[in-house]
């Protein structure tokens, strides 16, 4: 684990390099201990880290370093298994026409592959209700696209690299849409405001079929 | 009787801001609040209130506001040659607004966000545990958008110390606004940048570019390669200076996104980031590399700083 200062009143803990199911459990489990303790502020889990804000007056990069390393080596509680959510899909977004051609797949056979992982919601970020879905099958790997959207719809289920998302909101994007949901991922007058919490399970299906 | 201001005219952009929404972050929802938390902070306490209450953010402009009742004000941060009935009042200073009283302000001297406190704090729609505003997602502060002609504020609630006009910060305890040096410590990716990106990161005049808002500036400068592979998406706070693949450094600032993958090269320090705040499209800056330990000791000057407007209330 290496653990770097970001500022004078937070810090970084990076529990591993790799994307991994396990080790983002332990880094979720090491957010939520972290987060009950009076001298941290907030503390996120990323893909396979944990970035801490603390109150300056109660702590000190050393004592939370000291505090990360005490927590991160106990055993991870066995946590059960996040919700599980299921996504209808309309497979019908403006990429997945060349998503098919770079790939050398049909229409049906991206549905397929698609839809029939239950992935993990690595991470909630980035925008109010995203969530960083994945593994993505290999088959579809592709990089963003050079160019990315100045506004990609609300709604929109898009891909890039091992990676799967629905966008919350109108924002910019760089991901290839493939299709389309009604359901809705930001819920602002909710608390939490998200539908996907990080550790849940989601899976698509193809609305039109 | 709960005191109340019209606004006749907003300026630029003109929001409620607190302290942010910390709480929120885990949902990717900004943290947001006041860009100048010194500003912010040393305005609420002119006026007897506790440091987090809700100010009005202005940005490049202020506002017209026309007081229906008697309230006690302060303004700190940008310098926009603020205006009572015409004639120049003094920032960093509070003041008694009597009924029909017009709060203008003459043009920008100064800096880029002027804070605006009253005593009570401005009342505004709670979101997720704070009044700011979140303009992404349209709650918060003034039904989530920037204030309008007609709006009308509100005065939330009694100050915690009965009000006096005439209570003043120094300059010499203001942070030094003039001076454009961004002090920051090194990142946790520095060293995907060579020893020459390294040193020039710390020594190049950048540019504050024209795409810069509430979520981050561009700096324009000498262009540095982070090299590496792509990294996981981690969270990111206010100051982090990351280094996308085209080779010129996004500062973060307040409404930053909540996760991001870029490499973060360096990180402006807590001390020093009202002064960037005050940053304005075209504006040079510098970033000058520092220990944790000397960021400690700047944001303990400033925290003493605001202690003092605290123990003057008496």
């Amino acid at each position: 684990m290496r653990i770097s200062p970001l500022g004078d009143t937070a810090l970084l803990a990076e529990l591993s390099t790799r994307l991994d199911t396990a080790i983002n459990t332990r880094a979720i489990a090491l957010a939520a201990a972290l987060k009950k303790r009076r001298d941290v502020r907030q503390a996120i889990a990323g893909y396979a880290s944990v970035t801490v804000q603390f109150d300056p007056e109660l702590a000190t990069h050393d004592s939370l370093s000291a505090a990360i390393k005490r927590l991160a080596a106990k055993r991870p509680p066995m946590k059960e298994p996040g919700r599980l959510h299921r996504i209808p899909v309309n497979y019908d977004g403006p990429d997945i026409a060349e998503v098919g051609e770079r790939l050398q797949l049909t229409r049906e056979k991206i549905i397929e592959i698609h839809s029939r992982p239950i992935y993990r919601v690595f991470l909630v970020g980035f925008v109010p209700g995203w969530a960083y879905l994945g593994p993505l099958p290999k088959e579809l790997v592709l990089p963003r696209r050079a160019v990315p959207r100045t506004v990609v719809p609300a709604g929109s289920v898009a891909m890039a690299g091992r990676q799967t998302g629905i966008y919350p909101l109108p924002t910019p994007g760089g991901w290839h849409l493939i299709g389309r949901t009604s359901v809705k991922l930001f819920l602002p007058d909710s608390d939490p405001p998200c539908l996907f919490r990080a550790g849940d399970r989601v899976k698509f299906f193809s609305a039109q079929s | 009787m709960i005191p109340t201001l019209l606004v006749e005219s907003t300026g630029v952009l003109t929001t409620v801001q607190d302290l942010g929404r910390l709480n929120a972050v885990s949902a990717g929802v900004q943290a947001g609040g006041a860009m100048d938390r010194f500003a912010h902070s040393a305005a609420n306490l002119l006026v007897g209130n506790d440091h987090g209450l809700a100010t009005l953010e202005c940005t490049l402009t202020g506002p017209a506001l026309v007081a229906e009742h008697t309230c006690l004000i302060a303004i700190a941060g940008a310098d926009f040659d603020p205006r009572v009935n015409g004639a120049p009042v003094s920032p960093w200073t509070s003041l008694f607004l009597g009924p029909g009283d017009r709060l203008t302000f003459a043009g920008r001297r100064d800096g880029a966000r002027m804070y605006i406190a009253v005593a009570g704090g401005f009342d505004a729609d709670r979101w997720l545990g704070s009044l700011s505003t979140n303009l992404l997602a349209r709650r918060g502060g003034r039904e989530g958008r920037p204030l309008k002609a007609g709006d009308t504020l509100r005065v939330a609630g009694e100050a915690r110390k009965p009000g006096v006009a005439g209570r003043r910060m120094p300059e010499q305890l203001r942070p030094e606004y003039s001076d454009h040096t961004l002090h920051a410590v090194a990142g946790p990716h520095l060293k995907r940048l060579d020893p020459d990106g390294r040193r020039l990161l710390f020594q190049a005049t950048y540019r504050v570019g024209r795409d810069s808002d509430r979520m981050g500036y561009r700096l324009e400068g000498p262009q540095l390669i982070a090299t590496g592979d792509e990294l996981l998406s981690f969270g990111l706070v206010a100051g982090a200076v990351q280094m996308p693949s085209s080779g010129q450094p996004i500062l973060l600032m307040a409404d930053h996104q909540t996760a991001g993958g870029y490499p973060v090269v360096a990180t402006v320090v807590s001390a020093s980031l009202p002064i960037a705040a005050q940053l304005l499209p075209g504006d040079e800056l510098r970033l000058a590399d520092i220990t944790v330990e000397r960021a400690q000791t700047m944001r303990r000057a400033l925290a003493g700083a605001l202690e003092t407007l605290r123990e003057g209330a008496g």
